[in-house]
């Protein structure tokens, strides 16, 4: 489990979050929501120690991260995994080493053993035959599952993803929301996603928060989004017209 | 008060560059690329332009002497004091300034961009280290390596004009670059050297890892990259040449 208290963020006198407190449960997915420039990115980045908070706590099951010194902070962020906007993959590395990388830098393992490891897990991403190819040989989608590949090759127990749908066709884009939301049942991991695609809400959203100029403004299940008394979700969901269309 | 707010963040970045590797295996693997990416790749473009300035070095001097009372082995003297104290740690580090520091500048710059050097801290690396420690000790090490061999080429250089146009004989070259030989002249070029590759590594490392925005802020960071290192070794060259041979 995984708390945010009272944590506030600024960037030259512009305040990007202010006093959130949030808690995302273990093997559920909890979806940040907001529009672009909400402070979803921030948030996230706040949370996994890519920025120091201003003010407030971060605490991972009853540890208090944002108070840590780097040496502990190195030992909880071995228990992360990350799925970036953009795949972040490692150019100069192929699949395979990109899938190792982790259990080369923090394991004993036997060149076997990896090589057993980043199969497993890019069979459990449905990928084969792509041990070889270098990210820039991989679709967008791909890139995505090699992403998540390399976020569980360590066994995380907490799971991050910014935007994983972002740029992907519907049909991927489901694809690769349902192997997130697999992957948070079968390895009881606590994920955490950013996304402002609502088909994702409503495929796998079991916890969400929705964030407003800076500001924790609803919270609630991916029913209730639908049906929701606030005006500001109501804008955010309802912003297009099939959705609006639907709604009548 | 820019300067100072760079100067700052520079040192503090060196702070968690210099800090034991996470593998060691990792670590002496990274050095054998860099090996390879700063070094073997740099041979093609120092052995030309070495042998080439050692050449016009030797065309110049032969050029200026006018006087029958100036003996002709001078010529091979001055290329090998020219070659060995200015031009090749001088000159070739600049070149390598421009083709090693932007390689590593853009390549960094655009790790960052693509969140790639996110990925490396969210897995618990200590990214400054894992990207520019391992730069910074291959081109301290291999950079003296090609500077020796630039000094070798260019007095092969200047030998090869020397006796292919008739400038002066084989035997006077070969006697100017034997004349009065000390090898400190050569200690003080490598020493140089040292200087000035870990300049072109941390500078370049320093403006790629600070890279924000987008491709064309790569490009940017890239140029600063060449620019200020290119400066600070012409300003350490005349320091350090002050401090040794003064």
């Amino acid at each position: 489990m995984i708390e945010v208290k009272n944590i506030s963020k600024s960037f030259v006198n512009f305040p990007a979050l202010k006093d959130i407190s949030l808690s995302f449960d273990k093997g559920k997915t909890n979806l940040i929501i907001g529009q672009s420039g909400s402070g979803k990115t921030v948030l996230m980045k706040c949370i996994v120690g890519l920025l120091q908070i201003d003010e407030g706590q971060v605490i991972f099951n009853d540890r208090v991260f944002s108070e840590m010194k780097l040496k502990e902070k190195k030992n909880i962020q071995k228990e992360m995994g990350m799925l970036f906007q953009g795949g972040a993959l490692f150019d100069s590395m192929t699949v395979e080493e990109n899938v190792m990388f982790p259990l080369t830098m923090f394991t004993q393992k036997t060149l076997e053993e990896k090589k057993d490891r980043v199969n497993l897990c890019l069979s459990r991403v449905n990928l084969e035959n792509v041990n070889n190819l270098f990210p820039s040989e991989l679709s967008g989608g791909m890139k995505k599952r090699v992403a998540i590949a390399r976020a569980i090759s360590m066994n995380p127990k907490y799971l991050f993803c910014d935007e994983p749908t972002s740029g992907l066709d519907p049909k991927t884009a489901v694809v690769i929301d349902n192997l997130i939301s697999e992957i948070t049942k079968e390895y009881q991991t606590t994920t955490i996603i950013n996304t402002h695609d609502m088909n994702s809400v409503i495929e796998i959203g079991d916890k969400i928060s929705f964030i407003y100029k800076g500001q924790l403004c609803w919270e609630g299940s991916k029913d209730e989004i639908l049906t929701a008394d606030n005006e500001e979700i109501n804008k955010f969901v309802y912003a297009t017209e099939l959705l609006r269309r639907l709604k009548k | 008060m820019h300067i100072f707010y760079n100067l700052g963040k520079y040192f503090l970045l060196l702070g968690r560059v210099f800090h034991k590797p996470e593998k060691a295996s990792v670590f002496r693997n990274q050095i054998f690329d860099e090996f390879d990416k700063i070094g073997i790749n740099s041979l093609g473009i120092i052995a030309v332009i070495s042998i080439f300035m050692g050449a016009v070095a030797a065309i110049q001097t032969a050029f200026n002497i006018e006087s029958p009372l100036i003996p002709l082995y001078l010529v091979g003297f001055t290329v090998r004091q020219t070659v060995i104290l200015e031009f090749s740690p001088t000159v070739i580090s600049l070149i390598l300034a421009g083709k090693v520091g932007s390689q590593i500048a853009s390549e960094i710059g655009t790790m960052r961009i693509t969140e790639q050097i996110d990925a490396l801290d969210i897995m618990g690396v200590n990214s400054a280290e894992y990207l520019i420690l391992p730069k910074i000790i291959a081109s301290i090490l291999i950079i003296p390596i090609l500077i020796i061999i630039s000094m070798l080429l260019g007095i092969f250089g200047g030998w090869i004009i020397a006796i292919s146009t008739g400038l002066v004989s084989p035997n006077n070259y070969i006697e100017g670059i034997q004349l009065d030989f000390r090898v400190y002249d050569v200690v003080y070029a490598l020493i140089k050297t040292v200087v000035f590759a870990f300049i072109i590594t941390s500078v370049s490392g320093y403006y790629g890892y600070n890279t924000r925005g987008g491709a064309l802020e790569v490009g940017k960071a890239s140029t600063k990259a060449v620019v200020y290192s290119s400066v600070l070794i012409i300003l350490f060259n005349l320091i350090l040449t002050q401090l040794l041979l003064a």
